[in-house]
């Protein structure tokens, strides 16, 4: 067992110190380029919050639509495969919920402020 | 020692210069680049700017359409009255800076955040779509016989390279299946009508002052194919920049567009632009993934390409918003 702090406290912690005290001292592209970096690592923190839930009811839905079991990865393929086959589609029972709930899972780490995203939690 | 070189070049062509300042490299890759800079004359200066292959880099990957073939365009979009830039100056050997052109400089804004939020631009938001409606009419109606040679494309041929790009990665994801599918039961087929196209009409390649669109850059996408493309690629939302219900860039409406595109006797079709919606958002959000690609493996291993593949997660839900709107 690894003792504390958390990754996830480690990288807040670097996240708000790059954000609050080094940001108004960078000028220029070298500002846009710690801008950047200052988003991965929170979209690091927000993935190591959130995706072991979100992966966990992914993959339970999956088994449930292929009626198969294999990991995450696996299923994905399987998935995409029969899609791509036309064995399923929107009319298929589940599917389209499954890959709404997938889709707002993955938002909700990379790009919560994304125009869409906002827009669709405030309408399920 | 790039001013020097230019000094010498501008001298050969711009009546009474005596040489040039103020060189700053706008944007660059390995294989192309874009500088700014002063020409120097007995007037007092002019701006200009250089888009070239550096020496040693002669060959234009994949889709581009070459620096030629965009210097010629850009030049018969500026004769027929098209907000472009005038061509100075197509580079010769001897000039020793590679190949490309130089170009008037255009003074304005090109990203979209300051073009959608800033006070200067607040009267020209309004005008954009229609502008931009008639300004891409323009350009597919660009006279074909003088047009340089470009690729052909169809919707069927891009569907194909977009299946064989995804596919490359070797990473399952479902919407973009769904997309695909989608895609392919609805390919229209041939256009009646094959026009030139832009190619990447859109935030980013379009010069907005205060009084609207002055300047189409960007040309290197510019290939033969469905008008309708340049009007489906602009209302994708990634370029909307959170200003989701104007889908034509953040700033308007798609009835706007039509109406300025329908000015000049040309006939939009809803339902082609929805199309190339839907395969716009699906070629933005593989972009992505390519970018992500090249970063892993190639010499950019920078953070911008790492955080671009994790935007493409935002096509995903555009994508289910085009094809399986909640609550429909």
């Amino acid at each position: 067992m690894q003792d504390e702090p958390t990754p996830t406290e480690l990288l807040k912690a670097v996240a708000d110190f790059l954000r609050n005290e080094i940001t108004p001292a960078i000028k220029g592209h070298n500002a846009f380029k710690l801008r950047v970096g200052i988003n991965a690592l929170d979209l690091v923190t927000r993935q190591l919050t959130l995706a072991d839930d979100g992966d966990a009811a992914e993959h339970a839905r999956l088994k449930q639509l292929l009626g198969a079991d294999g990991s995450l990865l696996e299923l994905n393929r399987a998935l995409s495969d029969r899609i791509a086959k036309g064995e399923v589609d929107l009319q298929t029972p589940g599917l389209s919920e499954h890959l709404w709930q997938t889709t707002m899972d993955k938002l909700a780490v990379d790009q919560p402020n994304y125009g869409s995203y906002k827009r669709e939690l405030g309408n399920k | 020692m790039i001013e020097q070189q230019l000094g010498r070049c501008v001298a050969s062509w711009y009546p009474g210069a005596t040489g040039v300042t103020g060189a700053a490299k706008l944007s660059g890759g390995a294989s192309q680049e874009t500088w700014s800079f002063d020409i120097v004359h007995a007037g007092g200066t002019s701006g200009a700017i250089l888009r070239r292959a550096p020496p040693g880099y002669g060959a234009s990957p994949g889709r581009a359409a070459g620096l030629d073939a965009e210097a010629t365009l850009m030049q018969l979009a500026h004769d027929a009255g098209l907000p472009s830039p005038r061509v100075m100056h197509v580079l010769k050997p001897e000039d020793e800076l590679g190949t490309g052109f130089i170009m008037q400089r255009i003074e304005g804004e090109t990203i979209a955040r300051k073009i959608l939020r800033d006070e200067e631009f607040a009267k020209a938001r309004p005008l954009l779509a229609r502008q931009l409606g008639k300004v891409v009419a323009g350009i597919h109606s660009l006279p074909a016989a003088k047009l340089p040679k470009l690729r052909e494309m169809t919707a069927t041929r891009e569907i194909a390279d977009l299946e064989r790009e995804y596919r490359s990665f070797g990473w399952p994801r479902p919407v973009f299946e769904l997309a695909l599918r989608w895609l392919r039961e609805r390919d229209p087929g041939p256009s009646k009508e094959v026009t030139l196209v832009h190619g990447d009409f859109r935030h980013g390649n379009l010069i907005i002052g205060a009084d609207g669109v002055r300047a189409v850059l960007d040309w290197e996408l510019a290939h033969f194919g469905d008008p309708m493309e340049d009007l489906g690629w602009i209302c994708v939302n990634s370029w909307r920049f959170g200003e989701i219900d104007k889908p034509v860039g953040g700033f308007g409406s798609r009835e706007d567009l039509f109406a300025g595109y329908e000015e000049t006797g040309r006939k939009a079709d809803p339902d082609r632009v929805m199309f190339w919606e839907v395969m716009g958002t699906l070629r933005w959000g593989i972009m992505c993934c390519g970018m992500m690609q090249r970063f892993r493996s190639g010499p950019d291993h920078s953070m911008e390409r790492a955080m671009i593949g994790r935007r493409s997660s935002e096509t995903e839900i555009d994508l289910l918003r085009l094809l399986a709107p909640r609550g429909a």
